[in-house]
């Protein structure tokens, strides 16, 4: 093997859709949220745009609506040939079984690893990190960051950057960090937050929260350390394309895949 | 018809459906006694290689794999599905692989997350080829491609021959496929490549040893 044999793993930009009873929704901060259409043809549109990964966010999560979920996963996994991701509502190994049947290639896992931490661990081992995410919402309080539940509303205690060094030493292959002080904002991602904890854990790390411009992104890859940008709304209401996102990107001398 | 080996791990499903988009025809198997009726055989992979293992042989698939391989057949394993057919794997302890290919299965280095490198390595990254060979023709789609990886172990073989495509993640190369013969075994996920890896799954359906 060369000793120039070094190469470069592409920076992952990755479009959130949030899903209610399988139809992808849309709104501003959980407020006006209206129906956007087929999950289907959302995931179409981003694959021909280059998305390097699509994450599925069930916001009303409930168990009337899992098998909804199940079935919506399965379709679009049959239409897409990408990574998917999945969240919402998960609680137990059950729930994540059934989602990757279904097609999931990871399932984030939220609130229910603050209750029950241990999930995470067994989730790991009997699926592998590859495929086990957690989301950590995270807020400024005083001089560090918390772990907040419920989008944002309560608090829990937890300092998020333990938080997610723990989560990784458990197994989860991925953490989900969104700072709730910024989404929403269109100011930026978190970029101290996104800093803190990419430097503290091995795991790989998706800034979500804020991201307004193309310049955020490259914030988040860059000073944040991210691994990965996660993005709705830029994308959804057609303000930047996948392809220009990462044009831009490539320009700053960050790499992604073309 | 391809034989689409189920060992009760992993998403079957995107392996089945990304091979019917290619343009073949999917039956899954469960018994090893019904692999012999396959013409083309896939064995996937998500997990812990142990576990693999051990579900394969107490099935005695892991017997009627190396009996199919031996009649010629194409094979194609997919990341875990690759790393079983080394001689053994390192996850969780030492333990003992398929022995199709000579070689191991070892973790990325300790230090790699530390030196910014997060595990597992996670993301669309290259397929490099040998310039002194030929392009294997199953991988030729993918030249100048990238293509999707998740794991946190990878295998190197020890007869270079066996190495058909590498990759590297930071300053440590690994394999991005093996193979000889009839077995073509690939570390990322042609199944989530998009067109890349689609591309590549018509080649194997078109590949006749």
């Amino acid at each position: 093997m060369p000793s120039w044999f070094i190469l470069m793993l592409s920076k992952r930009i990755i479009p959130c859709l949030d899903v209610a009873h399988g139809r992808v929704v849309k709104g501003v901060q959980f407020v006006d949220i209206i129906d956007a259409g087929d999950p289907v043809e959302a995931a179409i549109k981003y694959d021909q745009q280059g998305a390097d990964e699509l994450c599925f966010l069930d916001i009303r999560a409930s168990h009337e609506s899992r098998d909804t979920l199940y079935h919506m996963v399965t379709e679009v996994a049959e239409h897409v040939f990408m990574p998917l991701t999945v969240g919402g509502g998960v609680k137990a190994l059950s729930d994540i079984e059934n989602l990757l049947h279904a097609g999931a290639d990871k399932v984030s896992i939220n609130t229910a690893a603050i209750f029950t931490p241990e999930l995470v661990k067994e989730a790991a081992e009997r699926f592998g990190s590859s495929t086990i995410v957690v989301a950590v919402d995270a807020k400024s309080v005083g001089d560090h960051w918390e772990c907040f539940t419920h989008g944002g509303r309560k608090p829990t205690g937890i300092n998020a950057v333990e938080w997610a060094k723990r989560m990784s030493d458990y197994g989860a292959g991925e953490i989900l960090l969104t700072s709730m002080d910024a989404d929403g904002t269109k100011n930026g991602y978190d970029i101290p937050l996104t800093r803190a904890v990419s430097d503290a854990i091995s795991a790989n790390v998706v800034a979500s929260g804020g991201v307004g411009t193309l310049e955020h992104m490259a914030e988040g890859l860059k000073a944040g350390g991210a691994d990965a940008v996660l993005a709705a709304s830029i994308f959804h209401f057609g303000t930047f394309t996948i392809a220009e996102t990462k044009a831009y990107l490539a320009k700053q001398g960050i790499p992604v895949r073309n | 018809m391809i034989g689409l080996i189920n060992y009760g791990m992993g998403n079957l499903h995107s392996v089945a459906k990304a091979l019917e988009k290619a343009g073949g025809e999917v039956e899954l198997v469960t018994e090893a006694e019904s692999l012999k009726n396959y013409d083309r055989i896939v064995l996937p992979g998500v997990g812990a290689f142990r576990d693999c293992i051990a579900a394969l042989k107490e099935s005695g698939l892991d017997v009627a794999i190396k009996d199919e391989i031996a009649t010629g057949k194409p094979f194609l394993g997919i990341c875990l599905g690759m790393q079983v057919l080394m001689d053994y794997s390192l996850e969780f302890g030492r333990h003992k692989g398929l022995g199709l290919i000579p070689g191991a299965v070892t973790h990325f280095p300790e230090d790699h997350a530390a030196r910014g490198y997060k595990i597992p390595h996670m993301g669309w990254n290259d397929v490099i080829f040998s310039s002194e060979k030929p392009q294997h023709p199953v991988l030729a789609p993918l030249a100048g491609q990238q293509v999707y990886y998740v794991h946190s172990y990878c295998c190197m073989p020890e007869n270079p021959d066996h190495l058909l495509a590498a990759c590297s993640y930071g300053d440590y190369p690994f394999a991005a496929a093996v193979g000889r013969d009839n077995i073509v075994a690939v570390q990322f996920h042609p199944e989530k490549s998009q067109s890349a890896g689609l591309a590549m799954m018509e080649a194997f359906l078109q590949w006749n040893p």
